[in-house]
């Protein structure tokens, strides 16, 4: 609505800005209108709207592509937070669809059945922001480098198990920690040994954290996995099968964005966490078979 | 230039360190508030940028209440972005249940300039800073209607984008996102309340 003459769209500070904006938040999976309604009356700060949650892809199989458009629109139309959407890594041209029908942020994701095994999406070219997952610091810097406006820990998808969200977390804010008091040539030896572009590298031990926003995700299931998160050092939280998997899915999102907010204080979490139901059932990460874990897609 | 001692930031969701690192810039003690205790020790209060509501659902009604009569009693208020929304007495397209703080007598219209693509950056000036500076507009909102004493500190295409009614001052852009410190100095040099 009446825009002014110089105005400037699609810059790095309006990208990086909209996942400031987010912290603290919990960013729920929905595959339905109805879902997100859900989501957004318990407090979610946005949602991700596809067809099927990853505890579904997993189950299923077969390629996992983006979503029906139509599916993303009615989703759009149906709250009024920011709105994300699926991509497969190095699929470019479902970015494209899925910037002009809207949506706040794009996540090109492993939980999708990768569309380029070389390359992932070079990011700059959109004016709508990227969110990207990552294991380690290296990985994290590379979809930085390529664009991406927001991080998060890859965790396992659709396993209700938070094992591997704290393995990546934890990759992340330690090696962040070994950073500090290192030399130029130390960084540049380290942006090499862990396949960083050494200016991002630089700029991250000068701030003491990732130049962009850094969720958790991948197993979040309870109001104490959230927390456990938020203390280990993230901004914020995406839950994925988490919410509307379990017994009572409006119950369950509530606690959880409380747990998101109030993740220091034990008493207020014990609360969050009474009468809930049931948490969805969840997955050994040692009984999934190696070709069907998700966090090792992408590079 | 100011003897504010403690500035409050509303620290339930959004970005609120920026408040806090931006205050610290300004050297004054910035302090996070969750919950109604954690406003009694401040002087003034920040309500930062974020999803509002979000925000509102979090808010425990003691806190409501307390930021309610504080504000009454001439406790000054900023409010950025989603800040503005919740200072707002009515709220288009928001939500049925999104009961703002109604600290200023105005209506706000949430997402006014759009979605994420229609995000921009921007040049506002205003005498409240002396001249021009640096305004971040994400999903932002805008004043549709307003009380007469609900003055206009800045305008961009024609629309407020700063207002001011006593010492209440909402932007409906983010100076906390920019190097830009000017904002928030004007805001400490907002008179008190007498306690």
């Amino acid at each position: 609505m009446s825009p002014g003459l110089n105005d400037r769209r699609g810059t790095w500070r309006v990208k990086a800005g909209l996942a400031e904006m987010l912290k603290g938040g919990v960013i729920m999976d929905v595959v339905t209108a109805e879902q997100a309604k859900i989501a957004e009356d318990a407090g979610a700060v946005a949602v991700m709207a596809l067809e099927r949650v990853p505890a579904d892809i997993r189950r299923e199989g077969g390629v996992a592509r983006m979503s029906d458009p139509g599916l993303i629109t009615a989703i759009i139309d149906a709250v009024t937070i920011p709105v994300m959407a699926k991509c497969r890594i190095g699929h470019f041209v479902e970015a494209q669809i899925l910037e002009s029908l809207g949506v706040d942020y794009i996540d090109e994701s492993e939980v999708l059945t990768p569309a380029d095994e070389e390359h992932h999406i070079n990011k700059h070219a959109f004016k709508i922001p990227f969110v990207c997952g990552c294991r380690d610091l290296g990985e994290a810097l590379r979809r930085i480098a390529e664009g991406a406006a927001m991080i998060r820990t890859k965790g396992e998808a659709g396993t209700g198990n938070v094992v591997e969200a704290v393995r990546h977390m934890r990759a992340v804010t330690g090696a962040i920690r070994k950073l500090h008091g290192a030399g130029p040539e130390e960084l540049v030896m380290e942006a090499k040994r862990i396949g960083a572009p050494s200016d991002l590298l630089e700029e991250t031990a000068r701030l003491g954290r990732l130049p962009v926003v850094n969720f958790a995700a991948g197993g979040i299931a309870t109001p104490a996995d959230g927390a456990l998160m938020m203390q280990l050092g993230c901004d914020g939280i995406f839950v994925g099968s988490g919410i509307f998997k379990a017994e009572n899915p409006s119950a369950r999102a509530k606690a959880i964005v409380a747990a998101t907010t109030y993740f220091d204080r034990p008493d207020i979490l014990a609360d969050a966490s009474k009468s809930l139901g049931k948490a969805m059932r969840g997955l050994e990460i040692g009984a999934i078979p190696e070709e069907e874990l998700l966090a090792g897609r992408g590079w | 230039m100011t003897t504010r001692r403690r500035v409050g930031v509303l620290a339930l969701q959004g970005d609120f360190r920026e408040h806090l690192a931006a205050l610290r810039a300004c050297e004054v003690e910035g302090v996070p508030v969750r919950l109604a205790a954690d406003l009694e020790p401040v002087d003034a209060l920040i309500l930062p940028g974020g999803e509002s509501t979000t925000m509102a659902r979090l808010m425990e009604p003691e806190l409501k209440t307390a930021i309610r009569e504080r504000t009454a009693a001439g406790m000054p208020v900023m409010g950025t972005c989603a800040g503005m929304i919740l200072m707002a007495r009515d709220v288009q397209d928001g939500r049925a249940d999104q009961e703002p703080l109604k600290l200023m007598d105005m209506t706000v219209r949430r997402n006014a300039y759009g979605r994420q693509i229609d995000s921009f950056e921007a040049e506002v000036e205003s005498a409240a800073i002396g001249g021009a500076g640096p305004a971040v507009f994400i999903r932002a909102p805008q004043v549709t209607e307003r009380a007469t004493d609900v003055r206009e500190l800045a305008s961009h295409a024609g629309q407020p984008v700063a207002v001011k009614q006593g010492n209440r001052l909402a932007l409906a852009f983010h100076p906390e996102l920019t190097p830009d410190r000017r904002w928030h100095q004007y805001f400490l040099s907002f008179d008190g309340e007498s306690r």
